[in-house]
């Protein structure tokens, strides 16, 4: 796997948000992704960065272009400082929130892009890692 | 005396020589996909990038960066040639015919001296096959990418979205309806209702071979999605099978409009848009008032 | 502090969202929207989202939030002109905005409101409505 182009944005509060939808959509376009691709991408890469300000009152995201087997796209890097995750499948199953949410945000973000992974333990943070290729498979 | 290198060196010339007759005279070669001077300049780029691999005295390991130029022109000609139409027997003789101008070179150049022969040919044919390796290899991966090209033309092509009346849409889908292809389906028929303000969408399976819960999946996110668009969509070209499956797999479709055929799909469309169709006593044919 | 202007067009009231909505101005958009309903009594509201490209889980229950509020006063919420990309990526995240309803655009937004308000100024030409439901 080769990173050609990176990033790290620090989200401390909610109005780092936008910015933050409007570098990955620049990354988005800039390895000609479809709209349908770029739209599921911001809107998981909102998801997350919404967890991670509720949960872990922010932290920083790193944004990559990369390259492997012949496929182009764009990995972005959620890590937090926060409580972590206690039980990751539960967190993980549609309609699950210890927050007043519709809890949709980690199971609907890991439907949205090709690869997501998880890494959390109670007390140490959590990294989230997803992956959407430009043509979305 | 002369290494293996030096003598291939002195006697380039008459290797390429020998090579492109060997080309030429097999029968099977297309001389309509490529004329012999293309064919002459590419052989004379590859034996010269080979023979400076081979004075480096490497004849093992052609993933070493010696043998990187040769194995990318490898790469570039074979993969020209599988996207080009060549057969794999046209592509494989390539390499393979050239591994015979060497061998009967080194045989003239080296009658007096058969061990060392021997010795030469073992390495040289070594060299070679894993050469015609890389061929086959990158052939291959050529052709996946042409078919991988024409999967995605297929799905673009095979999901036509037709009006067929003012605020009426119908897509027969035809085929399997996977994932890719139902964001393929999805992308056009919202794209078709935003450009035509479409009300309805008619959702034809009758071209779909069977219907699985994958299958049923992907229908239910395609009604979903128009729904928020705000129109609605209607399920229709359900046959009798599909409809037993759909029950005994236990698939919900209640909050779906469905029909058995095209035909009641459109009728019911026509009454959701308060239009109906009447057969006119005086004229021949149907007319339609609104 | 930034608002979001909501129009009052007879018995609806018309919300055009032409930025990308941040958590407060969100909140906020669903404070004054609820109080111009009970001021103004509306009957409809009307929320053109043409010009957002990302709807989120937050974003999706805001919406939701403005239908069922209002239609505990006697409104009913339309969402009109979602884009395609918003509706695909809506449906893979799981979100299909149980209970609002949704439009082309807001021309259609406005016959549907009338349509369930029952008002017929939208029928005048369709004075031979004979509902055909044999084929149901």
């Amino acid at each position: 796997m080769i990173v050609m182009t990176k990033d790290t944005m620090e989200i401390v509060r909610e109005q780092d948000v936008v910015p933050f939808r409007n570098r990955v959509r620049e990354f988005g376009t800039r390895i000609g992704m479809s709209l349908v691709n770029q739209t599921k991408l911001i809107t998981a890469a909102s998801e997350l960065v919404r967890n991670m300000l509720k949960y872990a009152s922010g932290g920083k995201v790193i944004l990559e272009i990369i390259s492997h087997n012949a496929k182009t796209g764009v990995r972005l890097t959620f890590k937090d400082e926060g409580p972590g995750i206690a039980d990751i499948a539960m967190a993980m199953r549609d309609g699950f929130s210890t927050g007043r949410s519709l809890g949709l945000g980690l199971p609907g973000a890991k439907r949205l892009v090709n690869e997501f992974d998880l890494k959390s333990n109670p007390g140490e943070g959590t990294t989230v890692t997803v992956i959407h290729w430009k043509h979305g498979r | 005396m002369n290494t293996t290198a030096q003598v291939l060196e002195k006697n380039k010339e008459r290797i390429l020589e020998k090579w492109m007759q060997n080309q030429l005279s097999d029968a099977s070669l297309r001389d309509d996909l490529m004329t012999s001077d293309e064919l002459q300049h590419q052989s004379k780029e590859m034996l010269d990038g080979l023979l400076r691999a081979v004075s480096k005295g490497n004849y093992d390991n052609i993933y070493d960066t010696e043998f990187e130029q040769v194995t990318d022109t490898l790469r570039d000609i074979s993969i020209t040639r599988a996207r080009q139409g060549f057969s794999p027997r046209e592509t494989g003789a390539y390499v393979l015919s050239l591994k015979q101008a060497i061998m009967e070179v080194l045989i003239e150049q080296r009658k007096d001296d058969p061990a060392t022969l021997y010795q030469e040919i073992m390495q040289l044919n070594n060299l070679l096959d894993n050469l015609s390796i890389v061929t086959f290899e990158t052939f291959i991966k050529g052709r996946e990418e042409v078919i991988l090209r024409q999967t995605d033309e297929i799905s673009e092509i095979s999901t036509p979205v037709i009006r067929v009346w003012d605020g009426i849409l119908a897509l027969p889908i035809i085929g399997t309806l996977d994932s890719a292809r139902t964001q393929v389906v999805m992308e056009n028929l919202l794209q078709e209702i935003v450009n035509t303000g479409s009300n309805i969408a008619i959702l034809d399976i009758s071209g779909v071979p069977a219907v699985d819960s994958l299958v049923a999946q992907h229908l239910i996110k395609t009604v979903s999605a128009t729904r928020l668009m705000g129109a609605e969509c209607i399920i229709s070209g359900i046959r009798a099978e599909i409809a037993q499956t759909i029950v005994h797999l236990g698939i919900d479709l209640s909050n779906i409009k469905t029909k058995a055929s095209l035909a009641s799909a459109l009728q019911l469309a026509f009454s959701m848009t308060n239009l109906e169709v009447r057969r006119v006593d005086r004229n021949k044919g149907f007319k339609l008032t609104r | 502090m930034e608002r979001i202007p909501v129009l009052k067009m007879g018995p609806f009231l018309l919300v055009t969202i032409q930025v990308d909505l941040y958590d407060r101005l969100a909140l906020t958009l669903e404070n004054d929207l609820i109080n111009m309903v009970s001021q103004t009594g509306a009957r409809g509201v009307l929320i053109d989202i043409s010009a957002v490209s990302i709807v989120d889980s937050f974003m999706g229950r805001i919406l939701g939030n403005i239908a069922s509020m209002s239609r505990i006063m006697d409104a009913e919420t339309v969402v009109v002109g979602m884009q395609p990309a918003v509706a695909i990526t809506l449906v893979e995240l799981g979100l299909t905005l149980q209970g609002v309803h949704t439009a082309l655009n807001v021309e259609k937004g406005m016959e549907l409101l009338n349509t369930k308000l029952g008002d017929n100024l939208e029928l005048d030409d369709e004075e031979e409505e004979d509902q055909d439901d044999r084929n149901d």
